[in-house]
């Protein structure tokens, strides 16, 4: 393909990177524009043009079931980029809305314009086939996010939020950028999709490979907070403000799984013995620790991110189930489970600006404060435990059909029991909701109205998915079937 | 959309019909939402009636079916998919019979966070229905799994003292059971290629081996559910900690779908695997018989008491299906509804002598015939019929059971040995025993405590609610016969496949 030449489809493959590139445009001059007693509106702003942006993605910028390498071969334009972007749009757009509300966060347009490129580099993220344009992708993620999860400068958890995630994601892609130096070294080709070939015809011991590969997988473990790479989870989560703890632990870690199910599946067919070995223990590792830490937890927002570390391990079973099953399951998977752990975080970010904490023992009686506010949270944990008839179930039932389909039934029990463990914690809290009594339960918790209709999107969402579960089954498989 | 109007569809899910007009009622209509959730029930009930009209007790095959393609992706192949036949039917009946009873028993009980209650336990009985009505086991696993969380709900907020051990106990138990039978379903839909039952049950190819796993996988979550003993710790704290009305659908209908899941699936599937197994399961279940009726015997607690009672009545009930031939599986059904009345109703009792004086310890009582003797004739009836005396509903059910044990302990029965029919029938005498005992420390005596000189006697709600029970003991222990005959043809079906499944082992 002739970069040079410019044509319809090279634009149309990176539609929602433009997209959402004017709409950071915009926001910064309306940021301008505007006086500062409106400045709440940018929340909308974004939020709505994201929305639009999917609308008429889905209009004008669907893939052909056949594949294009467009941009010198460093982007793929391909229906399983394509789902991924819509998600990482959705996702933020959800995001925009929660902060909306809140007084720090969402009346500054910079805040939003750091959200939108970090959305823009996971869109790229998903869509990149060379290993260059990988690593751009992924750093014009991150860097946002580092500045976002330290947005409150004045409160100490906060700046303390971004600075450990900036360690630890700098050290993690510094290794990674050195996997992917000797990659180019040993195939002499950045292209994904002429790995496999170069690492054919030129016969690569197989444990240069796996060295290689090794690297590689910290940083993704890291997108993902697989283990043993989950460490500065909880600690970014409690401290970031919490509607961004909920874009990190979904659009950014479907992001990571986006890149990982491409960069394996493409580039590494050739070891796959080996990586599918090393994830099938990482995933037991990922699912076991992340739900019994999260059985010790007290804070909210500790808890969700253990048991957000326990989901990336449920997500890797069906990845380590190498089939189309397997890929349609993750995505699947990930995309109810960014409804659901954003509604999740959504709730605790609602609460959290009434009471001023997110302890869990402060959601006492919350069911008599707010009973709406606690059916959703009742809709979205039950959806993460995986309980019929939310989405949470089918997914949960797409990664362990997968496992059982290609006979890894060890697997699938150990995937069960742990659903056992997370059940336990997601019914603790709920019994703190519904079952306890407070002092302040004569005490209201407002939902503001955006909130209350990202809230309600999401909710129904959730439903949705676990009832009429075909849509969205068959949009994972049409982004499963792009991958070659 | 005919599958929308379709009665198998209309009784499943139009007590949601009632959960959506009260989700738009305020909290403090505690009347209208009571009525609501009465109607709601009746109607469902009434509508499980109509299904019964057009259910056609001489056709052994599953009627009323509906099936319409649910998720059809990924070689996967799963679908709405309900019916009825004679080994359900009874069971639908006596979910939608007692709903509206438990509700009407709450008018006085529950009067905190009542539209709440309500919902919850509308949504219950959708689960349940459901549960009884589908055939797939996608489906199945979906309604099975529904009914934990209101059930959580109903113990942990409106239970006892010591309510949130109690529900959390309930769900953990319950859940650990299911899930390994949701990786038997797995395990069978992706072999199969299909999720229906009846396909699955026509493919019949399982190697014998392999039925003995998922026997047993399925086995976990309805032996848990039944309870059979060792795994029946869960339920005197369920129990116990219930409110009335929970106490009741707990043992009328959920231990039910326990043993109704052993009879649909277990059975069904694993046909091979239920005839090796028999013997081990025969033995569970007379231990449990043993086990519930001596420990109900030193309770002090009459709740308890009860509670431990029905882990001896659902050990009758196993011992009949294990029986695998026409009366003891047939005696199993009968007896799963004889101890949704007379458990029911003896739940009932209890909850409205704890209403009146907030006490369930026996010694707190004794004498209540003379200032109670509406209730006293009343709770009589039903402690003889849960004991089994003849003419009552529980003697038909339990003899019958007895007669397909003794069969099934010839040489070519499953059982092999008459042990088994000779130590239950010893429960059958420790029932008597227990509940006479019980009856006793209540009623009879003198009447010597100052508290109970002034209880008032059973008002006409209260009466409304109990008389239905009664006369369908009555009903089921002089002329039992229309009950039978709506199973029998089933159950021979049932008892001749696996009778092929016998003739089959080496």
């Amino acid at each position: 393909m002739n970069g040079s030449v410019f044509n319809v489809t090279m634009f149309l493959a990176i539609f929602p990177e433009l997209w959402i590139f004017a709409l950071a445009t915009l926001v910064l001059i309306l940021e301008l524009a505007l006086p500062k007693a409106q400045h709440r509106s940018l929340g909308w702003v974004t939020a709505i043009g994201l929305l639009l942006g999917i609308g008429v993605g889905l209009v004008v910028a669907v893939p052909s079931p056949q594949a294009q390498l467009v941009w010198g071969d460093l982007i793929r334009f391909d229906r399983l980029g394509f789902v991924f972007s819509l998600l990482f749009m959705f996702g933020a757009s959800m995001t925009a809305l929660f902060s909306s509300n809140l007084e720090k966060l969402g009346q500054r347009g910079d805040f939003y314009v750091l959200m939108l490129v970090s959305t823009l580099g996971m869109c790229l993220m998903a869509s990149a086939s060379d290993i260059i344009m990988l690593y751009l992708a992924i750093e014009t993620t991150s860097i946002p996010l580092y500045i976002l999860a330290g947005f409150y400068k004045d409160d100490e958890k906060s700046t303390e939020a971004g600075f450990k995630y900036l360690l630890f994601g700098a050290m993690t892609s510094a290794v990674m950028l050195f996997g992917f130096s000797y990659l180019y070294g040993l195939a002499g080709t950045t292209n994904l999709y002429e790995l496999a070939n170069q690492v054919l015809r030129n016969q690569l011991s197989p444990f240069l490979l796996y060295g290689v590969l090794g690297l590689i997988l910290v940083g993704f473990a890291f997108k993902i907070s697989a283990f043993p790479f989950h460490f500065w989870a909880p600690d970014v989560y409690t401290g970031a403000p919490t509607p961004i703890a909920g874009f990190l632990s979904t659009a950014s870690k479907a992001a990571g799984f986006a890149v990982l199910v491409r960069v394996l599946w493409v580039g590494f067919p050739e070891v796959q013995p080996y990586w599918v070995y090393i994830l099938s223990g990482v995933s037991i590792a990922t699912m076991t620790l992340g739900n019994l830490l999260a059985l010790a937890q007290r804070d909210m927002k500790r808890l969700l991110a253990y048991s957000s570390i326990a989901h990336a391990g449920y997500a890797l079973i069906g990845f380590v189930a190498v089939s189309e099953l397997g890929i349609t399951s993750v995505i699947f998977y990930l995309v109810v489970y960014l409804l659901t752990n954003l509604a999740a975080f959504g709730t605790v970010a609602v609460f959290e600006k009434t009471s001023g904490s997110s302890e869990i023992a402060s959601f006492a009686g919350l069911s008599r404060r707010s009973p709406w506010l606690a059916i959703m949270m009742l809709v979205a944990f039950l959806s993460l435990a995986g309980m019929p008839p939310f989405g949470g179930f089918v997914t949960k039932f797409a990664v362990f059909a997968a496992a059982v389909d290609r006979g890894l039934i060890g697997l699938a029990v150990v995937g069960v029991l742990n659903s056992i463990v997370g059940l336990y914690y997601y019914l603790t809290v709920l019994k703190v909701i519904y079952l306890y009594r407070s002092e302040e339960e004569h005490v209201a918790v407002p939902v503001p109205q955006a909130s209350l209709l990202a809230l309600a999107v999401l909710c129904i969402g959730v439903i949705a998915m676990g009832i009429f579960i075909a849509p969205g089954f068959n949009i994972a498989l049409l982004g499963a079937r792009a991958l070659w | 959309m005919d599958w929308l109007l379709h009665p198998l569809t209309l009784v499943t899910f139009l007590p949601l019909v009632g959960v959506l007009i009260l989700l738009f009622l305020r909290e403090e209509q505690k009347e209208i939402i009571r009525w609501v959730a009465l109607g709601t029930s009746l109607a469902t009930f009434i509508v499980s009636l109509v299904v019964l009209a057009q259910f056609q007790p001489s056709n052994p095959e599953l009627q009323l079916v509906i099936r319409r393609v649910w998720i059809q992706v990924a070689g996967w192949d799963i679908a709405y998919h309900l019916g009825v036949d004679g080994l359900s039917i009874l069971l639908v009946l006596l979910t939608t019979f007692l709903t509206p009873i438990s509700i009407l028993s709450t008018w006085t009980a529950i009067e905190e966070r009542v539209k709440e209650f309500m919902i919850f336990f509308l949504l219950l009985e959708v689960g349940m229905v459901g549960v009884f009505l589908a055939l797939d086991l996608f489906l199945f696993y979906i309604f099975w799994e529904f009914t934990l969380v209101p059930m959580y709900f109903l113990i942990g907020i409106w239970g006892g003292p010591r309510r949130m051990y109690a529900a959390i106990k309930f769900f953990l138990y319950t859940m650990a059971g299911s899930i390994l039978m949701l990786l038997a379903i797995l395990w069978l839909g992706i072999r199969g290629g299909t999720f229906s039952l009846p396909e699955l049950i026509a493919q019949n190819n399982i190697p014998a081996d392999v039925q003995i796993w998922l026997f047993l996988a399925f086995a976990a979550a309805f032996a848990i559910k039944v309870p059979m003993w060792p795994l029946h710790s869960w339920l005197p704290d369920a129990h116990v900690e219930a409110p009335t009305a929970g106490s009741v659908i707990l043992a009328g209908v959920l231990l039910k779908m326990g043993t109704y899941g052993f009879l649909r699936f277990n059975l069904a599937l694993f046909p091979q695997a239920a005839v090796q197994l028999a013997p081990i399961m025969a033995v569970l279940a007379v231990i449990g018989i043993l086990y519930g009726a001596a420990v109900s015997f030193p309770q002090q607690d009459v709740k308890k008491l009860v509670a431990y009672s029905s882990v001896s009545h659902l050990g009758f009930v196993m011992l009949g299906l294990f029986a695998l031939n026409p009366q003891g599986i047939q005696g199993s059904i009968l007896q799963m509804v004889n101890h949704g009345i007379s458990t029911g109703a003896l739940f009932l009792i209890v909850g409205m002598i704890y209403e009146r004086r907030h006490t369930r310890d026996m010694d707190a009582f004794g004498g209540l015939w003379k200032v109670m003797p509406v209730y006293g004739a009343l709770t009589l009836i039903v402690a003889l019929s849960s004991m089994g005396l003849p003419g009552l509903n529980g003697f038909v059910g339990e003899f019958t059971i007895l007669l397909g044990a003794w069969e099934a302990g010839q040489s070519d029965g499953s059982l092999r040995s008459y042990l088994y029919a000779g130590f239950a029938a010893i429960g059958v005498i420790l029932a008597a025993i227990y509940m006479l005992t019980m009856f006793q420390k209540l009623f009879l005596g003198p009447l010597d405590k100052e508290e109970n000189r002034q209880l008032k006697d059973l008002n006409w709600r209260e009466i409304v609610t109990l008389v239905p029970l009664v006369i369908l003991i009555f009903w089921i222990g002089l002329y039992p016969k229309p009950f039978f005959s709506l199973m029998a043809p089933a159950v021979d079906k049932l008892v001749g496949n696996l009778a092929l499944s016998v003739a089959a082992l080496p």
